[in-house]
């Protein structure tokens, strides 16, 4: 079959911030043949993104191409002048973005946006686009297909205007479509429907597809050939059985491993009083809005971690800021051993603060970029403890030890931290008030999957040797899996299910958590057509 | 500090050497002077440049170069109080206003609506007929007038800032607003309001020579930049028979206009390195 792209010794540099140019993208060998679709899967920095939009003859500002060449029917992309690039762009090559939201204008219509390709490219007139736009939308499992694109932007859900994207992808009939991380954004569920959308849609039209995620298993269900990227050049790549079955080299052996299932191991519920207890809270923003929280309760238990899961909009990061006086609810209580909090922050004595301490999802904002390391976590010890001089400097020595940074880091700012690091660092912050509760809210999510797996594992250690409890707040069900001794299931703001883990994961479910369960991806290449089957089969539309 | 100041531009250098050189003269002006700050050299108004007035004498027979050597400090001095306390105030205020929000935010805020609605100069001159014209008068003034800009940037930095996770943190950690305002909002903040400094700065200068222009800024038989310029404007009416006497009015004026363009050639480079420094982080 002929190569339909054909990447051979890809250079793209990047400027730095001292002038020079350094090598973004490293040599590297990649081809999809017609009616192909290649997987591109790494963490963060390597590359991969870079590529994709190098399918499109673009580099980004402060990028450039340094070499080797991209053959799209034998013709090099990269050589093309500005019109044979506005030639290139739409009929021949295009590209779905991660957040289309962000990509989408919010003035125009979704009909005038999805047919302004071929019309431009003088492909169809205007009608005939648009008839065509309302049957892709139709194959898309869009709602009411014939009016979907007279709404604008706003007023569609993120994972139908993740859908519109692919529609507008496709209004050209391209040979190649670029995926750069079209689901990473979505919630499990959302992610799903969309991921099957774009199966069907590239297979019914034969159309080749670059697919970019960092999520192995969400590759898996959709690439036929896998191609493992690492700081720019290649690490290893074949099908996709292969690379899941057996992966070749240590590193595609780590990432498969880190998705990989290992529970934490079971220990039996003490009967003693709770240490955190959250009682028939309800909370809302603002005086007359509707209720974020809707009657939640929660228990937690000394050395014991909770995990509470929903979907955005599930109120789980709300909980969060009741649990920690930022939002006072309007009716319940916050108990620590027994005793109510003061439902306000301010309100609360320093001993009540320094027991429940809180890491962010967000590193990068969590920390205080003009704050040193050794500012950073030596406050709590002075706040909290009245540590000064030397006991502070040795207990700071000591916690570095703990979150396994070099001790060393302490002169060190953010801007000169990796985000797993920062995230250490706000670990560090948070143990060096000596708290009974820690509340993780999405902790991993902004991290490569490498590095979450470390900073589980790095928590879990710090609760087995301190007796520490978490709630975990996560969308990831696998995490929870690994990390949680009890789940609670949030739905809009209410408690669907709560209990032990191995209750809540073993059948009978809640529809709502049954929903949940099957729809985190699992590491075969198969998962996604048999679960769609099986929801089919049931009747259970995946567009709901 | 080197490091901060590596791959100057020109123009920067330029700004930076103007600064220098006026805030030398501003310091040591009065030492350098060759005669005192209203002894008359001359019975003769504007007599042109000669051995003992190298810059000619003012409309009082005065030497120019002694009272521009004066005029530095007073203009320089008081735009320098009057710039820093606007600071204090505006900063103050700002802070307040955009991180406790609320009823604290509408009250400060609508108040300095009331004053931004009045144009600055005319707000000013009605204080300054009232108060008279003492120069911590005209220096509270200015302060008051100029903080009003000051507290709308400082505000909108502080709302920006209080949001952010890391100063959530310090409020959850139990710290007081001294602390939250001190120590995680201002450090963060002060890139963009020191470029504001430097421009903010050089309107003052002209704000207090335009006060002076106007007669009611620095009283004689102190010398101020503005005020010269005014009582040697009728000079350019002699220059059709003598160039050189042109010098007694445009020299002050000269010396503004430079101090104004390397204040914000200075100014302009701050400004862009932060942005600079800011979008590398964020990328």
């Amino acid at each position: 079959m002929a190569r339909l792209l054909d990447i051979k010794t890809l250079v793209i540099e990047a400027r730095t911030m001292t002038g020079d140019w350094t090598r973004i993208v490293d040599e590297v060998d990649a081809y999809v043949d017609a009616g192909e679709v290649l997987g591109l899967i790494g963490e963060s920095g390597a590359g991969k993104s870079t590529i994709g939009l190098a399918c499109l003859a673009y580099a980004k500002p402060g990028a450039r191409f340094g070499g080797g060449e991209i053959l799209l029917d034998g013709e090099n992309v990269i050589a093309l002048d500005g019109e044979g690039r506005r030639r290139l762009r739409g009929p021949r090559v295009s590209y779905v973005a991660q957040s289309a939201a962000a990509s989408f204008n919010p003035a125009m219509t979704l009909y005038d946006q999805v047919c302004e390709a071929p019309v431009r490219h003088g492909m169809m007139r205007f009608d005939e686009a648009r008839r065509r736009a309302a049957d892709m939308f139709r194959r898309l499992q869009l709602p009411d297909p014939e009016r979907f694109g007279e709404r604008y932007p706003h007023q569609v859900s993120g994972g139908q205007l993740q859908r519109a994207m692919a529609a507008m992808a496709m209004s050209c009939r391209p040979s190649l479509i670029v995926f750069d991380e079209p689901t990473t954004a979505l919630d499990v569920t959302t992610q799903i429907e969309v991921l099957g959308a774009i199966k069907e849609l590239i297979r019914d039209f034969g159309t080749a597809a670059v697919y970019i995620s960092h999520d192995l298993a969400v590759v898996a269900q959709i690439a036929d050939r896998i191609q493992v990227l690492r700081h720019g050049r290649t690490v290893e790549m074949g099908t996709a059985g292969q690379v899941l079955e057996a992966p070749r080299m240590a590193y595609t052996r780590e990432l498969v491993t880190a998705r990989k299932e290992h529970p934490k191991a079971e220990t039996p519920v003490k009967a003693e009083a709770p240490l955190l207890e959250v009682r028939g809270v309800i909370a809302r923003y603002g005086g007359n809005a509707a209720n974020v929280l809707e009657d939640v309760s929660l228990k937690l238990g000394r050395g014991r971690t909770v995990a509470v899961v929903g979907e955005s909009g599930s109120g789980k990061s709300t909980l969060a800021r009741v649990i920690t006086g930022l939002l006072p609810p309007i009716k319940g209580d916050v108990l620590v051993d027994g005793t109510a909090l003061p439902p306000r922050t301010s309100k609360r004595t320093r001993a009540m603060l320094k027991r429940v301490q809180m890491i962010y999802q967000m590193p990068d904002v969590a920390l205080n970029p003009r704050q040193s390391v050794a500012e950073a976590i030596g406050r709590p010890l002075k706040l909290y403890l009245g540590m000064e001089g030397e006991a502070r400097r040795q207990r700071l020595n000591e916690l570095m030890d703990h979150i396994g940074l070099d001790r060393s880091f302490v002169t060190r700012y953010p801007s000169e931290l990796s985000g797993g690091q920062k995230q250490r660092v706000c670990i560090a912050r948070a143990l060096a008030a000596e708290p009974d509760v820690i509340i993780c809210d999405e902790v991993t999510s902004a991290l490569d999957p490498l590095i979450a797996e470390g900073i589980l594992q790095l928590l879990q250690g710090l609760q087995d040797e301190l007796g520490l409890a978490y709630v975990f707040i996560t969308h990831d069900l696998a995490i929870v899996w690994n990390i949680a001794d009890e789940v609670v299931v949030m739905k809009n703001g209410r408690v669907v299910e709560s209990g032990p883990k191995r209750e809540i994961f073993a059948p009978p479910h809640d529809p709502y958590t049954e929903l949940l369960l099957s729809s985190a991806p699992e590491m075969r290449t198969d998962w996604l057509d048999e679960l769609l089957e099986q929801r089919r089969a049931k009747g259970l539309a995946a567009a709901q | 500090m080197g490091a901060y100041f590596r791959d100057m531009p020109l123009s920067a250098v330029a700004g930076l050497v103007i600064v220098a050189v006026n805030v030398l003269v501003a310091v040591f002006g009065p030492v350098i002077a060759p005669y005192a700050e209203s002894y008359q050299v001359s019975l003769q108004p504007w007599s042109p440049p000669s051995a003992e007035a190298w810059l000619g004498t003012d409309n009082l027979g005065r030497d120019m170069l002694t009272r521009m050597l004066y005029g530095a400090q007073t203009t320089l001095g008081i735009a320098f109080i009057a710039t820093v306390l606007s600071f204090a105030v505006g900063i103050a205020f700002g802070f307040a206003a955009g991180t406790l929000g609320g009823a604290v935010d509408q009250v400060l805020s609508r108040i300095v609506d009331v004053f931004m609605a009045i144009p600055s100069l005319i707000l000013s001159l009605l204080l300054l007929s009232i108060l008279g014209t003492g120069v911590p008068v005209i220096i509270s003034v200015i302060a008051v007038v100029d903080a009003t800009r000051v507290f709308r940037i400082s505000r909108a930095l502080a709302m920006n800032l209080s949001v952010m996770e890391f100063v959530e943190a310090a409020r959850l950690r139990g710290e007081g607003l001294t602390w939250v305002l001190g120590r995680e909002i201002l450090p963060n903040a002060l890139p963009p309001l020191v470029a504001e400094f430097g421009l903010r700065f050089c309107f003052v200068i002209l704000f207090v020579s335009s006060l002076s222009f106007l007669g009611l800024g620095i009283q004689p038989p102190y010398a101020d930049w503005g005020g010269m310029v005014r009582d040697n404007a009728q000079a350019i009416n002699f220059a059709a028979y003598d160039p050189l006497i042109a010098i007694a009015p445009l020299a002050p004026a000269v010396a503004i206009a430079t101090l104004t363009v390397g204040i914000n050639l200075l100014a302009d480079w701050m400004l862009a390195k932060q942005n600079r420094t800011v979008g590398g982080q964020e990328a």
